[in-house]
């Protein structure tokens, strides 16, 4: 029954259960009561398992020797090192060929990418049946076909092929040369260091000049000359040298120089290939999302073609193509990963396989395995989040 | 004779034919030599082509042992592709360790999802409603009867058994179908006033994006058994089931995500102005909108959820990928220099045709839906 209330609040009030917001907190109560409930039944159950099994838990194992072998270590690795190092070493394998396969695949990407939007019929068709093969393969396949089809089928040792350089490829990996640089190269490295503060301080002043007088100064040129003829010049007045160790054929195996393994070659290209395809159609993206409109106004504005792509095309294409440019080198280093399926030592590999099995600590090593990559999640988003607000568009 | 005025005692000089617009040589000109970097470019890729086609068709063509061929034929110096083992292996591929007599059981399932699925696909086919709720909801209960056994007098097949395309394409379907509606409430449960519910679906996906499959299926392998009640296994199919639909659920979230947030607000606002509640306001007037802007993204997630099909050995599944590599490596009879790298190149090929055909068909299916935008 409505009354005549000449009170505060006249509004028909429905039933109670048709109230939003005492519906939306039944809602969660419920949701939360859920939740809460499975979780206490998951954490029940695990208890209830391990020790049926006699099996401990905690973290205590990262400081028990590990007592396996590491195929490919940066760091100094044996049998009696902790399960700690074990993780370290698994944690830098991965970056190591996170780095190396963002390098290279940025560089292949944005080439094809471009190469896709050429006016020439032929590079944008070869671009074209790249990118659509490569993306619609699955990564572990490509990588099975690399390691498993490619390298395991290349000749045995005593047979390995030369490559330039002093360089060889078996069915060990790769051989190349490593340089030793002797003790005056530090004055070189110095040298590059003064070069680089010279060229910032070259490019402030061409600007802070082009601002105040309109007068142009050929910075690239000249940074490039600095940078080559004081590194140069430095190398040569310190006399310093570099010595190539060249790797050789011994009775079984090759000696010296720098060998990489065939689980790192076959990962690393896998992931460059792979990844090149996704973002070139990124890189093809971005530019085709600066409208035609801005080249023909810059091209009015009396700007020259470099300055045009300098000034106008390329800052607004990077806007575009950053962000999911930064997602691919995520995706990129989730995939080296799949490093454990043809046996390289990366994080998943050693931790979640090896020393799991070792400890029997399962939930300990994924946890950890899932935090590492969690956290270069959030790092990356971090930094996106950053960079997003800096170049959002301003308008009024 | 006159000499006013200008009257012409001679007939003008035909002006030569402009130069063609259209034509062969005009294309050429256009497209491949168009400046002199261009046609250093072209020369460069034809060298490039007349250097890779050769031998690429003398290994899948020329040279080739064609299916009926025998290892010694493979095994020959200059051999190609031995197409002959794929053809002698194709059961195993298909159908993993199915046993031989049951073939029928997997091929009715085979048949009768393409004669549902095409005309789901066709968009002039009608009866759309009716096959829809066919394949969502009997389809499966058929087929798992069919496949499984163990009822109606069928033999029983433990999944153990399943393998090769078999799994792949189960995998993917069943995948694909539940982390559709998966991704959507999650979705919604991120855009949700209500904190605990938005929380929980933001720690969700954002956990789930963080890592990669391959520890998430580390995870169902061996942490999974733990979680459960003692005594209860859970099936190692059902664990990467699990896996690789929570893993997609989280992308398909966040790409729907995008498309509600495109949706102008005017939308929502007229929407609960009708007086439509929660749900009716997303079903009729969001959901169809924000979709539509979004299906190439869901398609990108699906052709990825059926490549990482791929990674589910880790759980102890035969794929099509791990039937290829265990034949690989074991298949001594067919043992030769070509025989690894044709079986590579064989899954190669079944994965790329159904990634490449799924892109194709979202490409059509963004045209045809692409109505409301266009000027």
């Amino acid at each position: 029954m409505t009354t005549l209330d000449t009170g505060r609040d006249a509004a028909p009030r429905a039933s109670f259960f048709n109230d939003p917001v005492i519906r939306g907190i039944i809602y969660q109560v419920v949701v939360a009561a859920l939740l809460l409930g499975f979780i206490l039944w998951i954490i029940g159950n695990t208890a209830a398992n391990l020790a049926a099994q006699n099996k401990t838990t905690g973290f205590d194992f990262l400081w028990r020797t590990a007592g396996f072998d590491i195929s490919f270590s940066l760091l100094p690795w044996s049998r009696a090192s902790y399960y700690w190092e074990a993780f370290l070493v698994g944690l830098l394998n991965t970056l190591l060929v996170a780095v190396v396969g963002i390098f290279f695949a940025t560089i292949l990407g944005f080439t094809i990418g471009i190469a896709r939007l050429s006016t020439n019929f032929i590079v944008s068709s070869l671009a074209t049946v790249y990118i659509e093969v490569i993306r619609n393969i699955p990564l572990l396949l490509q990588l099975f076909f690399w390691y498993f089809a490619v390298l395991k089928a290349m000749p045995a040792v005593r047979n390995s092929f030369e490559l330039p350089f002093d360089s060889f490829i078996n069915q060990r990996g790769i051989m190349i040369p490593k340089p030793i640089p002797d003790e005056q190269f530090g004055f070189v490295w110095i040298g590059l260091a003064l070069a680089i503060l010279g060229v910032i301080a070259l490019r402030y002043w061409a600007r802070k000049r082009l601002e105040q007088t309109g007068k142009r100064f050929p910075v690239f040129v000249t940074s490039v000359a600095i940078l080559i003829g004081v590194t140069s010049l430095v190398f040569w007045i310190s006399g310093a040298s570099v010595d190539f160790e060249v790797p050789v054929l011994e009775r079984f195996n090759f000696r010296g120089g720098l060998q990489l393994p065939p689980e790192f070659v076959a990962l690393a290209f896998g992931l460059t290939i792979y990844t090149a395809a996704f973002i070139a159609e990124t890189v093809r993206g971005g530019i085709q999302a600066v409208s035609h409109g801005q080249t023909e106004a810059a091209e009015s504005l009396g700007l020259k073609d470099n300055d045009r792509l300098r000034l106008v095309i390329v800052p607004q294409a990077l806007r575009v193509i950053i962000p999911p440019l930064t997602s691919q080198y995520l995706n990129l280093t989730k995939n080296s990963s799949l490093g454990a399926a043809i046996g390289y030592p990366e994080l998943v590999n050693v931790f979640s396989g090896t020393s799991l099995n070792q400890t029997g600590r399962a939930i300990e090593c994924i946890a950890i395995t899932m935090l590492v990559y969690l956290t270069f999640s959030l790092l990356t988003s971090a930094i996106m989040n950053w960079y997003n607000a800096r170049v959002k568009l301003v308008e009024r | 004779m006159t000499d006013i005025g200008f009257v012409r005692s001679d007939f003008v000089e035909p002006r030569p034919a402009p130069s063609p617009t259209s034509g062969p040589m005009v294309w050429m000109k256009k497209n491949l030599f168009a400046t002199p970097l261009d046609s250093v470019l072209t020369v460069l890729g034809l060298a490039f082509l007349a250097w890779i086609i050769p031998p690429l068709w003398g290994f899948f063509f020329g040279n080739a042992v064609g299916p009926g061929g025998t290892v010694e034929e493979c095994r020959m110096e200059n051999a190609g592709a031995c197409w002959a083992y794929i053809a002698a292996e194709m059961e195993f591929f298909i159908y993993g360790f199915y046993p031989a007599t049951e073939f029928w059981r997997p091929n009715i399932v085979f048949g009768l999802g393409a004669l549902l699925l095409i005309p789901l696909l066709i968009p002039k086919v009608p009866f759309k409603r009716t096959n829809a709720v066919l394949i969502l909801l009997v389809y499966p209960v058929l087929s798992y009867i069919l496949l499984a056994g163990g009822m109606f007098g069928l033999r029983p097949v433990p999944t153990e058994m399943w393998g090769g395309l078999l799994v792949t394409l189960i995998l993917s379907v069943v995948g694909i179908t539940l982390s559709f509606p998966l991704g959507i409430i999650l979705a919604l449960g991120r855009q949700s006033q209500l904190p605990i519910i938005k929380t929980v679906c933001v720690m969700f996906i954002e956990l789930i994006r963080a890592v990669p499959l391959i520890t998430i299926l580390f995870m169902a392998s061996v942490m999974l058994p733990l979680f459960m009640p003692q005594g209860m296994t859970v099936d190692k199919f059902l664990r990467a089931l699990v896996g690789v639909t929570l893993f997609t659920s989280a992308y398909v979230a966040e790409v729907v995500r995008g498309g509600l947030q495109a949706i102008p607000r005017g939308q929502y606002e007229a929407a609960a102005a009708l007086g439509l509640g929660y749900w009716k306001r997303m079903w009729f007037i969001i959901l169809p909108q924000a979709l539509k802007h979004v299906i190439p993204g869901i398609v990108n997630n699906f052709i990825a959820l059926f490549k990482d099909t791929s990674l589910v050995y880790i759980v102890g599944m035969r794929d099509l990928l791990e039937a290829v590599k265990t034949k690989n490596d074991a298949a001594i009879e067919w043992q030769s220099a070509n025989t690894a790298t044709t079986g590579y190149i064989f899954a190669a090929m079944v994965f790329w045709v159904f990634c490449f055909g799924m892109s194709r068909y979202s490409i059509y299916m963004e045209n045809r839906l692409n109505t409301g935008y266009k000027r």
